[in-house]
């Protein structure tokens, strides 16, 4: 990438790959890390002053949305990057539920070649079954060799066993992960929060947790039986941490992540009708909140990814049951977390660089997560003592539907570096 | 008199007062409708929008007519004659109507939350005429004001509501209004028409309905929709007819001097039988003219000329 030089000075590294946790430089030339260490001196190189601030290792987001093709009017990859930059993200996944999916090498090398100059990586993540259909898979060779760093019919659950059973078997032998939304389309029918007395109340359609246990107790079967490994994107219920829990217990070769918000809100704020509120899985309640943070605690739950999913006025603010589901994420993540979990004393900085950092790039398999020599320079610097509020309106994002609207978050990303580029915040 | 509402979501939370204030008021006005000119002057210049995306003949027209007979200015925007199946979000309908001066909207929806939607997108006061299987709450208080009427108070009327509570935003809107008002309410139906989690509404759930009738003061008998006998969740008609269809032979085995109500429309053979809704101790159609009266001074009350 860049043939210049950048020097970190002062940061408070945070870099649970090596346990580092100290005040250091970091010095990045030709897009790679070259050196570790203090009082390093920047010989022509470009310096960034990090004092007070906490210098990770860049953060990888394993979900999000990009809209691009077909729903720009919502988010583009270029307007994505932006807010994941924002965010603090240096690489982000791009789920293939767009228009059309991206479910043949073609539609990969089209995301990669859009993202070409974008500040983040962007991961394509093929689609498990053509069209997102649930019947034939896709060409994942073919795929994997056009840059798709993982499989996924997010968005929707792979209905049938036999088609589950392959898909996890071939993406094995192709190297690549397969990344589940868990969700029983028929238990999901027409559901829209989820299934409690409040919904029984608010007389909307529930989403029960049956609806995401089900195929959880299902394909942690099939992986255990074929032996292959498997990826559970945004659990929201204790029976999903319950059952990962036990079949990691077991040697089951399983991996999970949870979105911030399901970390920190509850169902009870879709009382009024809010359509920010409104997404897939559902908000649950707080003793789901509870175990999961239990299961962030104990790693049965390995990452946190956001599963950024912008939406237009025109699909949001409607009525509650024509909405769309999701909520933008990449903006608030970083923040949120602090807020919630690490001021809180649940999570400690090393934690949170494990979770959105160092483990996803070992379940995707792609560089980064680690400030040691040689690997990538990709950076996220974030000062903790720079309180903002959540403006939608200020948002980088193209979308404003965020769910931590009016929220005061107790840290700023100042700024991510990519390759050794430099991307300020202003 | 003081009245706290500014809108009528629905009566979950709403107070006593507040429901004796619109009987007492719907009380009044239903002396108007038996004078021989059913008219009052109360809200000349008031402008009225009934905003109905979904199907509706009955209240639609209870409305209509209670709006023309208090003299308010009446528009009625039906799904099917305006820009809505032109594909304009409700957002972009309500800020034009919000343009041209309307003072108070009428919202059937099949969407629940919409009459809180179109309050936060506009300054109207918003009336739900129903809001998807959320509440209904002009039913609730004309059902109210017809047991008033019958037994002079709700005040420990045993209330048994029948039929597809998942769905109904009827059983929802009477279970907190009656509640409210001193009632004891219970619910009864197949357990596939009754939400798993029903803690929130304080009732006991009845599967034999036929052990159960004797008990209860009043028979709420709600509809069955046609697409629930054929989506799975009940078996057939039949089955639901003879477990939990009001039948001449239960009728019969109804407590001394308790009623029948239902809703409308009826399915005559399914929920109740041909004659039941015809019985003696039937309020149905009591029901319908207390409709008019309680939407007059729903429409009154709210409009805050109620003060003047």
């Amino acid at each position: 990438m860049s043939k210049q030089s950048l020097l970190i000075k002062n940061g408070h590294i945070v870099d649970p790959s090596q346990d580092i946790h100290k005040i250091s430089d970091i010095l990045i030339t030709d897009g790679r890390i070259k050196k570790v260490g203090n009082d390093l001196k920047p010989n022509g190189a470009e310096v960034f002053d990090a004092t007070c601030m906490l210098v990770f290792p860049g953060l990888i987001d394993m979900h999000a949305h990009l809209r691009e093709p077909g729903g720009e009017e919502s988010e583009t990859i270029k307007t994505g990057c932006e807010s994941a930059a924002a965010g603090g993200f240096t690489a982000i996944c791009a789920m293939p539920n767009t228009t059309p999916p991206t479910d043949d090498a073609g539609r990969v090398r089209y995301i990669l070649e859009r993202a070409k100059g974008a500040k983040a990586r962007v991961y394509p993540i093929g689609a498990i079954t053509r069209g997102r259909n649930g019947k034939e898979l896709v060409e994942m060779h073919d795929m994997a060799e056009a840059g798709a760093a993982g499989f996924s019919d997010d968005g929707s659950g792979v209905a049938n066993a036999r088609i589950m059973l392959n898909a996890l078997r071939y993406a094995d032998m192709v190297g690549k992960p397969v990344l589940l939304h868990e969700e029983d389309a028929d238990l999901a029918y027409g559901g829209q929060m989820n299934e409690s007395a409040l919904s029984a109340e608010l007389g909307l359609k529930g989403l029960s947790r049956l609806t995401e246990d089900i195929p959880i107790l299902r394909d942690t079967a099939i992986a255990e039986y074929t032996g292959t490994r498997l990826h559970i994107t945004h659990v929201s219920t204790r029976g999903a941490v319950e059952i990962i829990r036990t079949a990691k217990n077991r040697g089951v070769k399983i991996t999970c992540d949870v979105t911030p918000h399901h970390l920190t809100l509850t169902e009870i704020l879709v009382e009024t009708f809010d359509t920010r509120y409104k997404m897939k899985p559902p908000l649950r309640t707080a003793d789901d909140v509870k175990v999961l943070i239990d299961g962030l605690r104990d790693s049965t739950i390995d990452a946190i990814a956001t599963d950024h999913a912008p939406h237009s006025p025109e699909n949001k603010e409607v009525e509650f049951v024509d909405a769309a589901f999701g909520v933008t994420g990449f903006e608030t993540a970083l923040g949120v977390i602090h807020r919630e979990l690490v001021s809180k004393g649940i999570l400690t900085w090393p934690d949170v660089v494990r979770k959105m950092s160092l483990e996803p790039s070992r379940i995707l398999g792609v560089e980064g997560g680690t400030l040691e020599i040689g690997s990538i320079g990709d950076v996220t610097i974030y000062n903790p003592d720079s309180s903002w509020n959540v403006d939608p309106r200020n948002m980088k994002s193209k979308s404003q539907n965020t769910a931590f609207f009016g929220w005061e978050l107790p840290g700023k990303v100042i700024a991510t570096v990519v390759g050794g580029v430099l991307f300020k915040n202003e | 008199m003081a009245f706290a509402l500014k809108h009528l979501f629905g009566l979950k939370g709403v107070s006593q007062e507040d429901i004796t204030t619109i009987l007492d008021t719907a009380a009044s006005f239903r002396e108007v409708l038996d004078r021989p000119i059913r008219m009052v002057p109360s809200l000349r210049g008031v402008a009225v929008l009934n905003l109905f995306y979904e199907d509706s003949t009955r209240t639609r027209i209870s409305f209509e007519l209670a709006e023309k007979r208090l003299s308010a200015e009446v528009t009625t925007f039906a799904k099917g004659s305006s820009s809505v199946s032109k594909g304009e979000s409700l957002r972009d309908t309500v800020r034009n109507i919000e343009a041209m001066k309307i003072d108070i909207i009428v919202s059937r929806n099949s969407s629940p939350g919409t009459p809180q939607f179109l309050a936060n997108h506009t300054k109207c006061r918003i009336i739900n005429a129903g809001d998807g299987s959320h509440e209904h709450p002009t039913q609730a208080l004309l059902d109210m004001m017809t047991l008033r009427n019958h037994f002079g108070t709700l005040e420990g009327l045993k209330i048994l509501i029948v039929g597809d509570i998942t769905h109904s935003r009827v059983a929802r809107s009477d279970i907190w209004g009656m509640k409210t008002m001193g009632a004891d309410v219970d619910v009864c139906g197949p357990s596939t028409l009754i939400p798993l989690h029903m803690d929130a509404f304080g009732v006991t759930v009845h599967h034999d309905f036929d052990e159960v009738i004797p008990e209860y003061d009043v028979l709420y008998m709600l509809r069955i929709q046609k697409e629930r006998q054929s989506g799975g969740l009940i078996p057939s008609s039949q089955e639901y007819t003879a477990t939990f269809g009001l039948t001449n032979e239960r009728v019969k085995r109804m407590k001394p001097g308790a009623v029948i109500m239902h809703p409308g429309p009826i399915n005559r053979g399914v929920e109740l039988d041909y004659r039941a809704a015809d019985a003696p101790n039937s309020l149905i159609l009591d029901q319908v003219t207390n409709g008019e009266a309680v939407r007059m001074a729903v429409l009154l009350l709210l409009s805050g000329r109620g003060e003047e």
